[in-house]
């Protein structure tokens, strides 16, 4: 099982992919954190909610909601990098040498979920202080408190990575339920940046259905942060961090699950 | 592992249907530590899918393959156990082939210096830090070959290693493959020309539309090649007629009796089942002016093609020498 771990976790660093993605994130979570940080501390210091009315925003709400910008935009690229990791394998067909290597196909399938936590935490970490480096600096530059002495606001910075980390997983067990690489990317891209937020503002917008809306993914996510961009703007409110997380690790199971009785239990010819 | 008697290959009743297609049926047979045996047959005649299941990647319809008693899933670090390369060997293009072999290293219980050592056995050391997606189809092949011996199997399992090789890279691994089996392995082969494998393997198993049509050693094959007395006269008529008189089979597909001979004018046969001296005298006794008598011996290439022909044309070709292996094969 360790040797299992190893391999697939030296897969992952033996190609380009990780490091492509990774600077691709962290300049998007710098520009991000930049542009967020200086529309917050100019004049107004406040955002317009979800229903159209001016939200106040104090200081650490603007500085939490800029430093927790990567669970709500920046999660596609940890996703991205772990569906890889399990597509590649079928796209390039060495799941045969894979499951040479490891015939228990159970085994196989936990390797990849576990070999991809270190990559989420890079992911994380470094996304995220992309993100609170270029927000605070904004901050400064404009004269706003950056909020980073306040120790309830590193929890939050700490939960975001953690997020990250998160979605990495799932990206395993997406991968293993659509094994097809292209299709893959183009669902994740479009139910990330397009069906989610959607059925987020949908759902929100009607009270019955409203608590359902936590339960998605991204809110989820945003969830372990605790505290985003979309609950400042009124656009729903989120589970506490420990169900969040409780609710993304669920989505990574059941969609590694789904992969091992379907993808991985049919005849590798 | 230390490679010992109790590795060999065992197949017994395998099947597998994919759909409408049979792909292996009711396969047995058995593969010898020591000797490399070459698994032969024509284009799909079920090789992949036979190593395929013996390697736990398909799942048999009926039947089972063991390898030293065991299914491929319940070995403990198999690839210590088994080095497997199936045909089309596939690799990330975008990893380098040391980094291929250490992201194998861990599984097959060996340190990543195991992985330049297999480089230098199989001359990619100078290639090392290339990506894959840059290699020969050779290069690949011995990128494969190098992997499976990363954890130093007692079997080796491999499926047209030769496709991509040029006549060099041939020679080598015939030499490997003879040296491997020499040191105790059990090595298997799979082709789809006897030629190929012809100077490298001790015994064969020839299948064709998923069944066992031949097992043997290959001197046993080569008893298949029976000798064919070549003979020619310039009276096409009196040779067909003395021919005919005594009872002499001629070979299926030798030359036609008739016209052909020496010089274009009169008739050869080419006879199964008799030798020179009795076709002399029975041409000396009825008077006959021979221009060529003479043996020769069907090329091992010809056995195999009869026996893996498709049914009809085997029952019509071949009869008994055909048909007795077969029941014999599995029993080995
Ligand atoms: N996944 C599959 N689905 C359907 N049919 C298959 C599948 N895999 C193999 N077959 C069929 O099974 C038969 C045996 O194929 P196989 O690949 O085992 O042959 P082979 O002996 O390895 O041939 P070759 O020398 O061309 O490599 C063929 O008729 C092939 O079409
Ligand atoms: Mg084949």
């Amino acid at each position: 099982m360790k040797d299992s771990l190893v391999s697939e976790y030296r897969k992952i660093v033996t190609t380009r992919t990780w490091w492509v993605l990774l600077i691709v994130m962290v300049g998007y979570m710098a520009f991000m954190g930049a542009a967020m940080a200086f529309a917050f501390s100019f004049d107004g210091a406040e955002v317009t909610g979800a229903s159209g009315e001016a939200v106040p925003m104090d200081t650490t709400t603007a500085a939490t909601t800029v430093y927790t910008l990567p669970s709500t935009f920046g999660y596609a690229l940890p996703l991205l990098v772990g569906l890889l990791s399990v597509t590649s394998e079928f796209r390039h067909r060495t799941l045969t040498p894979t499951l040479l290597a490891q015939p228990d196909r159970n085994r196989f399938v936990v390797s990849k979920l576990v070999a991809s936590i270190p990559m989420g935490v890079l992911y994380g970490v470094l996304g995220t202080l992309a993100t609170v480096g270029a927000g605070a600096l904004a901050f400064v530059v404009n004269d706003t408190a950056t909020g980073l002495d306040d120790g309830a606001v590193w929890g939050v910075i700490a939960r975001t990575a953690l997020a990250l980390t998160v979605w990495c997983v799932v990206g395993v067990g997406l991968g293993f339920a659509m094994p097809n690489q292209v299709v893959a990317i183009v669902v994740v891209l479009a139910f990330t940046q397009f069906v989610e937020p959607i059925a987020r503002l949908v759902l929100g917008l009607n009270d019955a259905l409203a608590p359902a809306g936590k339960f998605l993914p991204g809110a989820a996510g945003e969830a372990i942060s605790g505290g985003s961009f979309y609950s400042a703007t009124g656009a729903g409110d989120l589970l506490g961090p420990a169900a969040g997380a409780a609710v993304l690790v669920g989505y990574a199971v059941v969609l590694a699950l789904l992969g091992r009785f379907t993808t991985l239990k049919r005849d590798i010819t | 592992m230390p490679p010992d008697a109790t590795h060999a290959i065992e197949v017994s009743h395998l099947t597998k249907t994919f759909g409408q297609v049979r792909a292996v049926d009711d396969l047995s047979f058995t593969v010898r530590p020591g000797r490399v045996t070459g698994f032969l047959g024509p284009n799909g005649a079920g090789k992949t899918t036979t190593l395929r299941m013996l390697l736990g990647l398909v799942q048999p319809t009926a039947g089972t393959a063991t390898i030293g008693g065991r299914r491929y899933t319940d070995l403990d670090r198999p690839m210590q156990t088994v080095g497997a390369a199936l045909e089309a060997a596939d690799f990330h293009p975008g990893r380098t082939a040391l980094d291929h072999l250490r992201v194998f290293a861990p599984q097959a219980g060996v340190p990543d210096r195991r992985a330049h050592e297999v480089l230098d056995l199989v001359g990619l050391s100078g290639a090392a830090k290339r990506r894959v997606g840059g290699f020969s189809l050779g290069m690949r092949q011995r990128l494969a070959l190098a992997t499976t011996l990363l954890g130093d199997p007692p079997v080796l399992l491999l499926d047209e290693p030769a496709n991509g090789l040029d006549p060099e890279g041939i020679r080598w691994l015939r030499d490997l493959l003879r040296a491997l089996a020499a040191q105790g392995r059990t090595v298997l082969v799979s082709s789809h020309v006897l030629s190929e494998v012809q100077q490298t393997v001790d015994d064969v198993v020839i299948i064709a539309g998923g069944r066992l049509v031949h097992a043997s050693t290959l001197a046993e094959l080569s008893g298949l090649a029976e000798p064919r007395v070549r003979v020619a006269s310039p009276d096409a008529a009196a040779l067909d007629a003395l021919v005919a008189r005594a009872g002499w089979q001629r070979a299926a597909d030798g030359t036609a009796g008739g016209a052909g001979g020496v010089g274009g004018v009169g008739g050869v046969a080419e006879l199964v089942g008799t030798d020179v001296a009795t076709v002399g005298h029975a041409a000396f006794a009825a008077g006959l002016e021979l221009h060529e008598l003479a043996t020769h011996g069907v090329g091992l290439e010809d056995v195999f093609l009869r026996l893996t022909a498709p049914a009809p044309a085997r029952g019509a070709h071949a009869g008994a020498p055909a048909a007795a292996p077969t029941a014999a094969g599995g029993a080995r």
